[in-house]
Parts: structure tokens; sequence; C-alpha cells
């Protein structure tokens, strides 16, 4: 695949600021994320990281007073203008507290489909099974998949809202501190299921835990607030250079724990 | 944010390290000394102390294990552990060379030395400022000067090279000295490998401060 193929293909941002108000909360963001691998975004609370991840799904767009700069490409096409329910088909996303609806496992996953057209049981079934054997769900809850996602753990209801995200085939999946509520045993099977998955998926996590980053991503970003308190791009990397190498003081500074 | 305990820590091992290498040094040099001197007690002592070392060495492995585990160290801390456990290794194998010496000593026993040890005293003394002054630089993160105390390793190659075509003068000249002349060219290789430790250790050191593997050898 040639440079341009890859730039086409991924996830990446050209000078993208983005302001809540008179507020630049991202200032003049570059990257390009690389497709089926796993990217970090790391960097203390403020600096950005989740506004960076919802830019790429237009979450962001939901608050108010909220404009941006430059651009966010998804296989080289602006988010920008992307149908928003197509974008989100397209760009799953995965939150800091399991949040599945209170409906049943298959209900869950069968959610998304049914409102992109797959109306058919049988086929709603193929889909729901697929999801969560990819989610590692499956084998747990395939004797009672009309129970409650809410009964399930906490850990199992974080699968299970993964397979709910990857039920309508997204091509990337966005994970916002996926595990920070979740047991080490938990946090353990989330970090595996990951490393499956970007086999066929190109995922963005923002963490908090820079031993999580280091363990599960390809490539990690740093990001940090400027004297304006705007989140800047510091530095992007293959994790082994971050983690072992980094070429800026001040991701070296954070990563050592020295920071401030 | 600064991390004290964990400084406090790293400290602890730097100093640890940097103790081991004075002992080290200390042995080497004297190992040399008492196989002038013909000093028998002497040897004894070092070989004896070599278990010291060897536990200290242990001490460290096991203070970085340590820290490795509950402070999760990363980039430039991490090359650090890393190599402090790289170089006391070194240091350790160093450690035994001079003990090496010191049993060679022994070995020679009360027999008198076929002729002065020729430049054996000199190859210890540059071996053992190499070392000395590789600590030194690891203490200052200093890999300019570690690159440059390893160019020193050619000079005492030099004086083995030196040493060893001596010695087969000596057995030339009367077949009974090939025993001493055996072990007197161990103990002139046994500080050709200090210096080649020492380049080790300047690799290390070029490690940590700058992130890039280097081959000195």
């Amino acid at each position: 695949m040639n440079k341009l193929e890859t730039e086409a293909k991924g996830m990446s941002t050209q000078n993208y600021s983005l302001f809540y108000g008179g507020f630049k909360a991202l200032n003049r963001i570059s990257i390009q994320i690389p497709s089926n691998r796993i990217t970090a975004f790391i960097g203390p609370s403020g600096c950005g990281k989740s506004s960076f991840l919802r830019s790429f799904n237009r979450m962001n767009d939901l608050i108010p007073g909220v404009t941006t700069e430059g651009k966010v490409c998804i296989d080289g096409r602006n988010v920008a203008d992307e149908d928003v329910v197509q974008l989100r088909k397209k760009v799953g996303m995965v939150f800091q507290r399991p949040n599945p609806f209170p409906k049943s496992v298959f209900e869950n996953v069968a959610y998304g489909p049914k409102l992109h057209g797959v109306k058919n049981r049988s086929d709603l079934a193929v889909v729901v099974e697929k999801s969560l054997k990819r989610a590692a769900l499956w084998n747990e809850v395939k004797d009672d998949l009309h129970k409650s996602g809410m009964s399930l753990s906490g850990g199992q209801q974080q699968r299970l809202c993964i397979a709910r995200a990857i039920a309508v085939e997204p091509e990337v999946i966005l994970m916002d501190e996926p595990a920070s509520a979740l047991d080490p045993v938990a946090t353990l099977k989330i970090e595996e299921l990951m490393n499956e998955l970007k086999a066929n998926y190109t995922i963005a996590i923002v963490t908090h835990n820079m031993q999580q980053a280091a363990r599960v991503s390809d490539y990690t970003a740093f990001m940090l607030t400027d004297e304006n308190r705007a989140g800047n791009l510091i530095e992007f990397g293959t994790t082994k250079q971050i983690f072992t190498t980094p070429s800026d003081t001040r991701t070296e500074d954070y990563i050592t724990g020295r920071f401030g | 944010m600064t991390r004290e305990i964990f400084n406090k820590e790293l400290r602890e091992v730097k100093d640890k390290l940097f103790q081991v290498t004075g002992d080290v040094r200390r042995n080497l040099k004297l190992s040399v000394r008492y196989l002038e001197k013909r000093d028998m007690t002497g040897a004894k002592m070092i070989v004896e102390s070599d278990e010291i070392i060897n536990l200290k060495v242990l001490e460290i492995e096991d203070l970085c294990l340590s820290i490795i585990a509950t402070q999760q160290p990363v980039a430039s801390d991490l090359r650090l552990l890393f190599s402090i456990l790289q170089i006391s290794t070194e240091i350790e194998r160093i450690g035994d060379y001079a003990k090496g010496i010191a049993r060679i000593s022994l070995k020679i026993g009360s027999e008198s030395l076929i002729r002065p040890l020729i430049d054996i005293p000199g190859m210890e003394q540059l071996a053992g400022q190499m070392l000395s002054d590789a600590i030194t630089a690891f203490t200052e993160d200093n890999a300019v000067a570690a690159e440059s105390i390893s160019r020193r390793d050619a000079r005492i190659d030099a004086m083995y090279n030196q040493v060893h075509r001596e010695l087969l003068t000596f057995v030339m000249e009367k077949r009974s000295n090939i025993n001493q002349t055996i072990m007197l060219d161990w103990v002139a290789h046994n500080l050709e490998r200090v210096g080649d430790r020492v380049t080790n250790i300047c690799e290390r050191i070029i490690f940590t401060v700058t992130g890039n593997s280097v081959d000195l050898n």
C-alpha cells in the first residue's frame, strides 16, 4: 500500500482546532492514525484527549457553541461533510462507564443493525452471535441472550457495549477510558479483546493509565495544554519509542511522572 | 508530582553500584600488588572478599527488580535501571578477574617470579583507571566521556600483545619457565578482559544517556 492509499484509508486530522465558544480547546492538531492498529492518546486531565477523540464521530457537535477549524478525515473524507448517522455507523464508540440499554443482551447488540435496516430475525441472530463472539462475550451469555444487559457484571457490560459497537461493522472504534471503571481481571480481558479487534478495526483509545497505553497500543500520542490551556499534540510515535526514548522532554517528564 | 520515593530508590541503587565498583577496583589493584610482592595472605583475602562482592551485586539486582515491579519506570528511568543491571554484571565479572589473579598468585605459591612483572602492573593501572573513569561518566551521564574512555582499551590490548610476546621469549629461554609463564599470561589476559568489560560499561552509559545501542568493542 503506498503512502497516499494509507492516508486515504486511515483517520487523520490536519491543523484541526476546536473551540468551546471563545475558548480554544485544541490547537492545530495534525496526525495520521495508522489503520488496523491501536493508537493511545495520553496526557494530563484537561489536555483535550477526549475532545479530540470525539471529533472523529462528531460527538462534539452535540455541545452548544462548539466550532472547529481544519479538517478531520476518515478514509480521506472530511467528517464534517458526512451524514452523521452514517458517520457513527463507521465510527463506533465505547465509553468510560459501560452503558448498555435497559434491554436484553440480544436487543442491545441488535439495536444498531436494526436501525440500519436489518429486519429479518435470523439475520439479526447471525449478527448478534458474530458480534458477541468478536467481543469475547458469547460463551458467557449464549445460554440466555434474553436476560437484561444491565444484569451482567461491569466487565461483561463493557464487552456488551463493544459487541454493540461492532455489530454495525464500523471501521473505527473509539474508546474513551474503556477500562477505568473495571477491576484488573476485566481490564485485562478488554485489553486482550482490543488486541484481537485490531485485525479488523482501527482503534483509538484515551487512557489515563500509562501502563495500559504501554501494554495495549502500537502507537502513542502525547497531548499537553499550552500556556493558553489549549490542547496540543506534543509527540506521536510508536509506543516502544515513546516509552523508551521519547524525543520531547515534556513527554519524558510526563511518562516518568516528573511532570509539574 | 516529583516521585520522591522513586528518586530515593534510584539514588540508593546508584550508590550501591558505586560502592561495589570501588570494592572491585581495590581488589584489582591489590591482586596485582600481592602477586608482585608474593603476599599469600593478601591473595587469600581477595579470593574470600569476592564472595561479598557477589552478594552486593545480587543486592543491586534485587533492588532493580523491586523498583521495576513497584515503580514501573519508563523512558530514561527504564534505560537507567536496565543499564545498572548490566553494568553490575560487568563489575561482578571484573571482580572475578581480580579473584582469578589472586588465585594464580596462590598457585605460584612461594616460587619466586621468573622475571619482574614487565607491563602487567601498567595494564592494571590503565584498566583500573578506565573503570573508575567509566563509573564517574556514568554518574555524570556523560556519553562523550564514555566514548573517549572506551578508546583506551586499544592501549591495553597492545600492552597485552607485548606482554604475551615477552612471556613467549621466557619459555624459549628456558623450558622450565613454562608453568609460570602460562599463569602470568592468564594474569595479563584477565587484565585485557577488564578493558573489554569497561568498554561494555561505556556502551551502557551511551545507551542510558542517548537511547542508542552502540558497539565500541
